[in-house]
């Protein structure tokens, strides 16, 4: 009777296992696989037996930074497009991109990090969204795959994790440049800081917002909300309550746009201040129609390399589920930028590391490490002691209510 | 600090209260009305609900508004209709517990559904003119559709109370909800009773769902699910079969809710100086919901204005 | 003990051959190979097993409809990676508390040091049990209100209570000891259940995560096949008949709802080791409703069912499906029907989810029992055997009766 378990736990496990064989080829092999690039895999010289080089587009193309994650995938696929093929060690090789949706999820993302890895990738690239990155940092690690972050700028991606590499700015900087936008370019002495409870991203850049504004002298108030809220008129009443100068709020684009619309309807003049994130259509969108002022910090303005905005705005516009993916306008966003260098800069590591298909991950890795490489769009990447970017410009724009447009503000060293 | 500075201080929180506690009464009246007959927590409600704002963002964008807003009313009715033929009627005799699971999957497949149509990525809800126009009231500027909505949801409810006091349709829904089975007995068509409960529920929904998504210009697959739980938290509190019942509950969870999530500011250092430094306690506003849905539960099960239950052995 | 069956015999060989396989597989399979896909779907899908039979226990079992499985699961992950996670990482963990963290003990550190590599182990099963034990002492104190409502109440009550127990953990208040809902990572994870001997490491992740899920779900069977089991049953078929006979009724279904969540506890444990992270924000509503749905899909009231839906559900929406969201499913990508290419235009992003919810509904409407309905395995072995025997054929492969 005892032994009945054991033998309905073998029979279930093993009758998985046989059935494993079969579906196996379900997931195929061959390019082509990526949804949103449909198309562009066929791209010129595809003659035959060319070694491919397989970059892994850790994205999300759903859940709270699905918007981000689709405009990120944009420019590194708009730059295989333009650069399908790199000769790495004397070898011609093709570069194809195979692509998982991690749902902006820190419970599916680690699957689908895994799924990608077993789609036989040779480098990742992503994750927009810091949360996902930090939970799927360890399969690429235990997998000896190198990992490029976009556009992931909470310190933890890469603190303890020899694999995770990163080509943006980190939330330190981008929290003091913030923090010193707020005390001395608005004047504020009250920063009422939202930020979405449990998120690595909205934390952290919080975090270092608030010890930077406090040591200028101001006072921040801070408060979370759960995740799925649509009611944010109750926060905004606070912000006003609370006599803040300025309300910081490192959150999903998704939220910025509830946020901008409540702190429209609430009426306040309050500026709203964000990062990175927010440098989004939905975001522009939403303060064109509410009429609320927004500044954001990002990693590159348009007009800064006014050659590639050109090509990619004539790339994008030409098909109209890319442009549905840009959120239906042709703005070029910030980490749509650093998803083109990405690509770029990972390209010259397999360069100069020299060894062809099947490629050597130790020398890839090697290579990473002593990267100097001037990308073509945002500029310098050299890589620090913890594998980050060192990046010293953060670009600030603000919505211009009347044209609905960006407008550069300035770019802030620090 | 006088008494117009208190009312300064709480009347937004209680103004978007009362108007996102009338949204949740018009969900909750379904809850109520499919409970009291079937016995039925309709977990695919709050997600029926959802599909309303979704309908209407595609509709809106084919159809000028005075088509789009009936559309998406019928829609959403034939939608809840349907739900409750594939999906409960045949398994009227199955146990309980297996129609509350084919809720549950319902709900999944309406989530997934949304998922895959939105591409999983939030739809902004079209602007109505007039009632999405900004207004002020008493120094507080909201949305017109926050004024509107308690006196929509008292007339909504009148009407209601009356069909249901005064038509043959429904009589037979008290009657079907007192003993569903002496009701079938008795001669009433009660697959007809149900679905028209489920007809005006569901219609209940749309409109709860236009000036929900008025308000909170978002439309994403969770979005009906948070909303659907309390709304029915709010039929439980009010007494579940209890229409008023539902509507007060609403207001109530409504209120208190919004008055929560500025505690920390209200009561806090930058309010009435309770305590000195943050508490945080705006983090439990959805959780407070479920705590006073724990301590009715246990010290007065029936509700505010419930009857008492009849268990049948 | 009793004589062992011939089907029994075979079964248990077949189960030795299972977990010598898992780790022979696992030593050839390199996480970039293709095949990886199955070794980390049958560890996802083990420990699903074991969160679906404990789930069952309750709503299958003891005819408590309890939707608290998510928040459970909570309690359980947070509690292991508490108390397994290596000192040094606590201060990068703990950033935004800097430093004010207040559990300061990792017991597979403090015995790793002490015993070497098999110290380590021990104190990841002593974090994994004091995970189920923690948990199972929350439900004892959530069972004291709630199990005394009526069923669908209870549904409902649990299920606030998963949200009540979400926002506790991810209080501010609570930031330095649970981190405030801020994912938990860093702590022992799959990569060290691999066992190095003389510089060669042997890939144990799969069968230790398999083992353990198989030791909890066998204890459960115990439990059920044994005299509280059949209390529980009792309960189930009819209330008020079981108090007449003599069954503490509160007792029965307090001890039913304690052990469910001291192995849902373990369960959420074993998921963070597999995850790698804690993140309060995704225990949902919509974690349990899945759980639920496996336990519909393999037929309440089976173990066997639970293991088997837990497994298909895994591996359906972690692999078999995952062609449905990117372009290509079994060639029916390359059909096009009214100028609509299934490829490029239904098999986008989301599509897997529908499908496999359709799937589900179907089951829970037509197929009402499930896959395996309430019986076990041996059931359906014998009635194999039945059917060879009739046919006389030589020996079809085993497990084709269910799947």
């Amino acid at each position: 009777m005892k032994k009945k378990m054991f033998i309905a736990l073998t029979l279930a496990l093993l009758m998985t296992l046989a059935a494993c064989a079969p579906a196996a080829p379900a997931t195929p092999a061959a390019p082509a696989a990526d949804a949103p690039a449909a198309g562009d895999a066929a791209a010129p010289a595809a003659d035959g037996d060319m070694p491919e080089l397989v970059i892994g587009l850790f994205q999300p193309a759903t859940g709270a930074n699905g918007a981000g994650g689709r405009q990120e995938s944009l420019g590194t696929i708009f730059a295989n497009y333009r650069q399908p093929t790199v000769e790495i060690g004397g070898v011609m090789h093709r570069v194809r991109i195979e692509q998982v949706d991690n749902q902006s999820s820190t419970t599916h993302g680690p699957a689908a990090a895994a799924e990608l890895v077993a789609r036989g990738v040779h480098i990742i690239l992503g994750s927009y969204g810091s949360a996902v990155s930090i939970a799927s940092s360890d399969v690429f690690a235990d997998a000896g795959l190198t990992a490029i972050g976009v556009s992931c700028t909470n310190p933890n991606v890469t603190r303890g994790n020899d694999f995770y590499f990163r080509v943006c700015f980190l939330d330190p900087f981008q929290g003091q440049v913030l923090a010193s936008l707020a005390s001395n370019t608005l004047n504020a002495d009250t920063a009422y800081v939202l930020t979405l409870l449990g998120d690595d991203y909205s934390q952290g850049l919080a975090h270092f917002f608030t010890e930077q504004f406090q040591s200028l002298g101001g006072t921040v108030i801070q408060e979370n909300f759960p995740e799925g809220t649509s009611d944010f008129s109750g926060f905004m009443t606070n912000a006003m309550n609370a006599g803040a100068g300025v309300i910081f709020a490192p959150t999903s684009a998704e939220a910025a746009a509830l946020i901008i619309d409540s702190a429209g309807v609430a009426g306040t003049d309050i500026p709203l201040l964000a990062g990175d994130t927010w440098d989004s259509p939905q975001v522009l969108d939403a303060a064109v129609r509410s009429g609320v002022s927004v500044m954001v910090t990002t990693f590159y303005q348009e007009g800064g390399a006014p050659e590639w905005d050109a090509a990619f705005k004539e790339w994008l516009n030409a098909n109209p589920a890319q442009l549905a993916n840009n959120g239906g306008s042709d703005v070029i966003a910030g980490f749509t930028a650093m998803g083109y260098d990405a690509y770029m800069v990972t390209l010259d590591i397999f360069q100069r590391a020299g060894v062809p298909y099947p490629f050597d991950q130790d020398a890839i890795r090697a290579a990473t490490w002593e990267t100097s490489f001037y990308g073509p769009v945002a500029g310098l990447i050299e890589f620090d002691e913890h594998g980050d970017a060192r990046r010293d410009t953060a670009f600030v724009k603000t919505v211009n209510v009347e044209e609905g447009a960006w407008e550069f503000y300035a770019a802030q060293r620090l | 600090m006088g008494a117009y500075d208190l009312f300064r201080l709480f009347f937004p929180y209680i103004l978007s209260g009362i108007s996102i506690g009338g949204q949740y009464a018009l969900i909750a009246i379904g809850y109520s009305m499919v409970y009291s007959i079937l016995r039925l927590i309709n977990f695919a409600h709050g997600d029926v609900f959802m599909v309303g704002g979704l309908f209407m963002v595609f509709a809106a964008a084919t159809f000028p508004l005075w088509v789009a807003i009936p559309l998406v009313v019928f829609l959403i009715v034939l939608l809840g209709f349907t739900i409750e033929r594939v999906a409960y009627k045949p398994l009227r005799t199955a146990p309980r517990m297996s129609v509350m699971i084919s809720a549950i999957g319902v709900s999944y497949l309406l989530q997934n559904l949304a998922l895959y149509f939105t591409g999983g990525l939030n739809r902004m809800y079209p602007a109505f003119p007039w009632i999405s126009d900004t207004i002020s009231v008493f120094g507080v500027s909201t949305r017109r559709v926050t004024v509107i909505t308690p006196f929509l949801v008292v007339a909504l409810v009148f009407a209601l109370v009356w069909l249901i006091n005064n038509t043959k349709v429904g009589i037979a829904m008290r009657a079907a909800a007192k003993d569903f089975d002496t009701a079938q007995l008795m001669g009433i068509k009660i697959n007809s009773v149900i679905s028209t409960t489920f007809i005006i529920g569901s219609f209940l929904a749309a409109i709860g769902s236009i000036l929900f998504f008025t308000n909170f210009p978002a439309v994403f697959p969770a979005a009906g699910a948070m909303p659907g739980l309390k709304a029915f938290v709010a039929a439980v509190f009010g007494g579940i079969g209890s229409i008023p019942g539902a509507v007060i509950g609403g207001l109530l969870i409504g209120i208190v809710e919004t008055v929560i999530r500025g505690a920390d500011i209200t009561l806090g250092p930058t309010g009435l100086g309770l305590f000195n430094r943050s508490l945080d306690i705006a983090a439990f506003s959805d959780a407070f919901t479920f705590v006073l849905l724990v301590i009715v539960l246990v010290f007065r099960p029936t509700g505010l204005f419930g009857d008492k239950p009849t268990d049948k052995v | 003990m009793k004589k062992l069956s011939v089907g029994n015999s075979i079964s248990i060989l077949v189960l030795i051959i299972f977990f010598v396989l898992t780790i022979v597989l696992e030593q050839f399979i390199a996480p970039t190979d293709r095949m990886n896909m199955l070794l980390v779907c049958l560890r996802q899908g083990s420990i699903f097993a074991l969160l679906a039979v404990a789930m069952n226990l309750l709503n299958g079992f003891t005819g408590l409809f309890s939707l608290g499985h998510a928040g459970f699961m909570l309690i359980g992950a947070t509690t292991y990676a508490l108390f397994s996670m290596p000192l040094a990482e606590r201060s990068i963990v703990f950033t935004w508390f800097s430093d004010s963290y207040v559990i300061r003990i990792s017991f597979p550190e403090v015995l790793g040091n002490l015993l070497g590599g098999p110290g380590m182990i021990i104190g990841m099963l002593i974090s994994i049990i004091l995970a189920g034990l923690v948990t199972a002492a929350f439900a004892f104190l959530v069972g004291l209100p709630v199990l005394r409502m009526r069923s669908d109440y209870l549904a409902i009550a649990t299920l606030g209570f998963a949200e009540i127990i979400r926002a506790i953990i991810m209080w501010q208040g609570l930031g330095p000891v649970t981190n405030a809902g801020n994912p938990l990572r860093s702590f022992t994870r799959t990569a060290d259940l691999n066992v190095t001997i003389g510089g060669q490491t042997f890939g144990l992740i799969t069968f230790t995560l398999a083992f353990l899920s198989a030791v909890c779900i066998f204890i459960i069977f115990l439990l059920v096949t044994s005299s509280y089991g059949r209390a529980f049953k009792a309960i189930r078929e009819d209330e008020i008949a079981a108090e007449a006979m003599g069954i503490n009724l509160f007792k029965h279904k307090q001890l039913s709802f304690c052990i469910s969540s001291f192995f849902v506890g373990v369960g959420g444990a074993l998921l963070a080791i597999f995850m790698g992270t804690v993140a309060p924000l995704q225990f949902r509503a919509a974690m349990t409703y899945e759980f639920l749905l496996i336990v519909v899909l393999g037929g309440i009231g089976s173990i066997t069912g639970s293991i088997v839906g837990a497994m298909l559900f895994v591996f359906a929406s972690m692999w078999w499906l995952r062609g449905l969201d990117s372009g290509t499913f079994l060639g029916l990508d390359r059909i096009t029907i009214f100028g609509v290419n299934l490829g490029e235009r239904v098999f986008v992003s989301g599509f897997r989810m529908v499908v496999f919810s359709v799937i589900i509904m179907c089951i829970v409407l037509f197929f009402r029992r499930g896959l395996c309905g309430d019986k076990e395995l041996p059931y359906y072995v014998n009635k194999l055997r039945e059917l060879i025997a009739r046919k006389s054929k030589p020996k079809p492969e085993a497990g084709g009766a269910d799947a």
